[in-house]
């Protein structure tokens, strides 16, 4: 209990004390914060993972009735996840803000909005009261906005900002709907109430209940079609709050519906069928737009959405199996889920800070003004290949553990399978592979246009690489990416608490079971990519060895004839995917304008493409304009004189006073035409 | 360990075999079998010329272009005698081991900032990209249909007792030769003798490399060559004994090799535009065993 009002009172102390600091002060007083209730929380959260459960009860109030505190398993692994990620992005934040230190004001309201996001973060994990629940995902999204907007000067940014905020609302309206429909019918805002409930309706109802919740969660995760937010907020904010939002911020809708999974008592087999559409969808059409984007923040805005969807291939996976009471198709499903969101936090954390590293270098993000970075930022270059490599699902780095591990699934879930499900298991496995290739061709060439090559524009200022102390928190991500990626092993006793909540299996009796069914699956995986890294070594030796006396000429690149290349010859980002683009064209969007170049000594000519989201047109866009219009048929009400307002007024007064009095005639009449 | 040795054996005279059959048909007498290794050895032996443009990724991404075309020959195993390692679920360790010397020889070519390069770059990631769901779903099939998910087992699980499953196996060599066409860059996708950049795809991404990287790369295009011809032969050796099946892996891969010889010879590459639509042909051509598969287990009852 103290624990916890410790954990509140820090943040609260600090945010009144954030204004008097001076700029570096702030800076610091939110790194202090941040870490120590990081540590606070990841103290309770590493002692879950251990199979201990802390439950706290406080009063309440009135209406919200007793709120219930609950850390466990599944709490403590999101809460790591958050605060690895908000400590490191902080850290990383301090040195990208410097560039900002004139603007006081703004910093103060951005490092408050910022400690509120981790610390409602966190509070959401462990909450058990529905009411205290959407309050605090109300304060996370509105502090979220509140970060997104840092630069609000910019037109685009608000817009962003704005569209966040409204879809975050969407979100909550949806969880608002599902808790209040609970609570209506069992009179608790309890979380236990949900559990009462759905166990007493069966059937239809359980299902329609968790698509109110899905779809809530859906929005804040950013599942196609609910993500066109996404692909916005992610570029308009600073660099550290991209990493923390897509690291962590989108993962919170991913807890919300592990959450609910050990909540709700339902048709779990169709509930996992339905995820695992939800997901195919998103994984796929997430990366397909992800590799005509542009701008690489974006770009990587865009990825979130797939692995979100290779997350929820995971839980669908599990959920299937609780359905059909398959333990080891359960274990396999949440346990690729919930390690794969670790690792997607990692990697994508880690893209977007080294694409605060280029922005904060050459001051643009569009990848085809980018190329040769590697030269004046080799650390940061390395940094990003890695994650690259690990986001496109390649050993030995993470990402490749926790997609063998949801591939494993897929393919023990096929045995004593029958047709449909068959059907269900092929289309989802070729969905996965196909988006393992697809994002190998985006991130070869998200990288290999950013950093390789030749510089594509000359800036008017000098392209250096960012201080050590900022590449610092970069390092860690990415050690443990390595790590996890060669010695998953390590995990797996924090990761059987958690699987174990999830599938059902009753804590510390199955343990053994647990340990070994992903032992026996990873450890042979760990064996083959040490024999890999080995046999890279091995080559590498050699090649010094044979190599050592050999004669190096450096000379300028095969030009097939042409002897005075320009940077400009290079290939761009745009003509990487063309037949890519070429051949999705009817799924994207794609506008271009282009003039040619024409006559014996051309003028010049030009060339320039854009990419929309096709959902977002039919699902946002038409839809708002045909409600545009349909309303401006009611403009001539809006005349703009006072007169005219003052009489509307005066008309919905009238008539709100008069529907009581005539009310008694209204339903006499209405009983009169009952009786005819 | 025997599959080890057996496609070493294979990869170094499998390229021989194309190049000397493309040479009769064309009515030259053609190099000697072993040509393509003294070419590599005479490689190692040379200085190197990099790029000025290029960084450290060119100089290392030969190397491990390499060693993931090894380590995926580690993986395959031959008939009842298991790869170096195998366990369930190796296939896919297979693909993305591949997959990740793939990324390196495309950034690698990125490298050099020439714009040949990076055309070929981008037909190589998007090609491999096309091929990989046939391979994953031709596995599939075949590990819903024996009950097991690694390559040795799968195999040593396979036998051939109905009209059906002699249709899969043709399918499935058909597959697994296209897959193996594409990875390799050889007809009918790419053309490794044409004389023009802008019409290659894997030659086009080596032009700057050289000397020792250059003979890495040729050496792993050889063993590619071995691996997948190795994987046919296992969809039919099974459970013969080795007095069989040793030979039978020569003959199969004398014949594939034969095979592509004589397709390079009397087949012109198909149009560039072209390719993604075959490769997704070969994806349907997999679905189609997963169909028969569903068929020999009766779940279409």
């Amino acid at each position: 209990m103290n624990l916890i009002n410790v954990f509140l009172a820090i943040p609260v102390l600090v945010i009144l004390l954030l204004p008097f600091f001076k700029v570096k002060g702030k800076g610091l007083a939110l790194l202090s914060a941040i870490v120590l209730n990081a540590s606070l929380s990841g103290y309770m959260a590493a002692q879950t993972l251990a199979g201990n459960v802390y439950q706290f009860a406080f009063p309440g109030s009135l209406v919200t009735g007793p709120v219930n505190i609950r850390v466990d398993a599944l709490s403590g692994w999101f809460i790591l996840i958050i605060n690895f990620i908000f400590i490191t992005g902080s850290v990383y934040g301090l040195f990208y803000m410097k560039a900002y230190q004139s603007q006081k004001n703004n910093l103060t309201l951005h490092s408050i909005a910022f400690l509120l996001l981790h610390t409602a973060l966190v509070s959401l994990c462990a909450i058990q009261n529905s009411l205290v629940f959407l309050i605090a995902w109300e304060i996370m999204a509105i502090s979220a906005f509140l970060t997104v907007i840092f630069e609000h000067e910019k037109m685009a940014t608000l817009k962003a900002g704005w569209n966040y905020l409204l879809q975050s609302h969407v979100s909550i309206l949806f969880l608002m709907i599902g808790f209040i429909w609970v609570a209506f019918k069992t009179g608790s805002y309890d979380f236990s109430a949900l559990t009462i409930y759905t166990s007493e309706h069966q059937g239809a109802t359980g299902i329609l209940l968790f698509l109110c919740f899905f779809v809530g969660f859906a929005i804040k995760s950013g599942f196609v079609p609910f993500h066109t937010w996404l692909p916005y907020a992610h570029p308009a904010a600073p660099a550290h709050i991209s990493g923390i939002m897509s690291g962590v911020m989108i993962k919170i809708g991913i807890f919300g519906i592990l959450r609910l999974i050990t909540l709700i008592k339902v048709d779990f087999y169709a509930i996992g069928l339905i995820i695992m559409a939800f997901s195919v969808v998103s994984g796929l059409y997430g990366v397909m737009l992800a590799i005509v984007q542009h701008n690489l923040k974006k770009l990587l805005a865009y990825h979130s959405i797939e692995n979100i969807g290779i997350i929820g291939m995971g839980i669908g996976i599990g959920c299937i199996g609780l359905g059909t009471g398959n333990n080891v198709l359960a274990t396999l499903g949440f346990a690729g889920a919930l390690l794969h969101t670790l690792n997607h936090s990692l990697f994508k954390s880690l893209l977007f800070f080294t694409a605060g590293n280029v922005y904060q270098a050459t001051h643009t993000l569009h990848i085809d003004h980018l190329g040769g970075l590697i030269k004046k930022m080799p650390q940061t270059a390395l940094l990003f290949l890695i994650a690259a490599i690990a986001i496109s699902g390649i050993p030995p780095f993470n990402g490749f553990i926790s997609e063998f591990i949801i591939y494993s699934g897929f393919y023990y879930w096929m045995q004593d399978s029958l047709l449909g499900p068959l059907m269900t298991v092929i289309f989802s496995v070729l969905a996965l592979v196909l988006i393992g290739g697809l994002a190998m061709l985006c991130f070869t060439k998200a990288f290999g246009i950013v950093f390789l090559g030749n510089a594509r524009q000359k800036f008017h200022h000098e392209v250096k690489e960012v201080p050590f102390l900022q590449l610092l928190p970069l390092y860690l991500i990415a050690f443990l990416i390595v790590v996890i990626g060669v010695y998953p092993q390590f995990l797996l006793n924090a990761l059987s608490q958690p699987v174990n909540l999830l599938s059902g299996i009753p804590i510390n009796t199955m343990i053994h079971f647990q340990d070994s069914l992903l032992g026996d699956i990873l450890q042979p995986v760990t064996w083959s990519t040490w024999i890999f890294i080995l046999i890279i070594l091995a080559t590498f030796v050699i090649r010094k060895f044979i190599t050592r006396e050999r004669k190096v000429a450096v000379e300028s690149t095969w030009g097939c004839g042409y002897v005075e290349p320009t940077p400009k010859l290079q290939y761009t980002a745009g003509s990487f995917v063309r037949a890519y683009s070429k051949l999705f064209r009817p799924i994207l969007l794609s506008s271009k304008t282009e003039e040619e170049v024409r006559g014996i000594f051309p003028s010049g000519g030009s060339y320039e493409t854009h990419s929309y989201d096709r959902l977002e047109k039919q699902l946002i866009d038409n839809p708002i304009a045909a409600y545009k219009s349909f309303l401006g048929r009611f403009l001539f009400l809006q005349n703009g004189k006072l007169q005219f307002y003052i009489l509307y007024g005066i008309i919905f007064i009238v008539t709100v006073i008069c529907i009581p009095l005539i009310y008694d005639q209204i339903v006499s009449f209405y009983e009169f035409i009952k009786q005819i | 360990m025997l599959s080890l040795i057996l496609i070493l054996i294979a990869s170094a005279f499998f390229t021989g075999i194309i190049l000397r059959v493309k040479s009769m048909a064309s009515g030259r007498k053609g190099p000697g079998l072993f040509q393509p290794v003294k070419d590599v050895a005479r490689l190692f032996k040379k200085g190197v010329v990099y790029s000025e443009t290029t960084s450290f990724v060119f100089q290392i991404a030969p190397t491990i272009y390499f060693s993931s075309v090894v380590m995926a020959m580690l993986v395959v195993p031959f008939g009842q005698s298991k790869g170096f390692v195998s366990f369930n679920g190796d296939f896919i360790f297979f693909a993305y081991v591949l997959a990740l010397g793939k990324f390196f020889s495309i950034i690698s070519a990125m490298d050099t900032g020439s714009s040949f390069e990076g055309m070929g770059a981008s037909r190589e990631a998007l090609y491999s990209m096309f091929a990989e769901p046939a391979f994953f779903i031709l596995m599939g099939s075949l590990a819903l249909l024996t009950g097991h998910t690694s390559f040795q087992e799968i195999f040593a699980a396979l036998h051939i007792g109905s009209y059906i499953s002699y249709a899969l196996a043709i399918l499935g060599t058909f597959v697994l030769m296209m897959v193996a066409m594409v990875e390799n860059s050889r007809m009918p996708i790419d053309d490794p003798k044409t004389h023009l950049e802008l019409t290659m795809v894997h030659e086009v991404m080596i032009l700057d490399n050289s000397g020792f990287d250059l003979g890495l790369i040729l050496t792993a295009g050889y063993l590619k060559f071995a691996i997948y011809g190795a994987l046919v032969v296992n969809l039919f050796i099974g459970v013969f004994p080795y007095q069989y099946s040793i030979p039978m892996f020569f003959v199969i891969q004398i014949v594939l090799a034969t095979g592509v010889g004589l397709i390079e010879s009397f087949m012109a590459r198909f149009r560039m535009s072209h390719n993604a639509q075959f490769i997704f042909v070969l994806t349907s051509v997999s679905l189609l065993i997963f169909f028969g598969v569903l068929m020999i287990l009766g779940k279409f009852a």
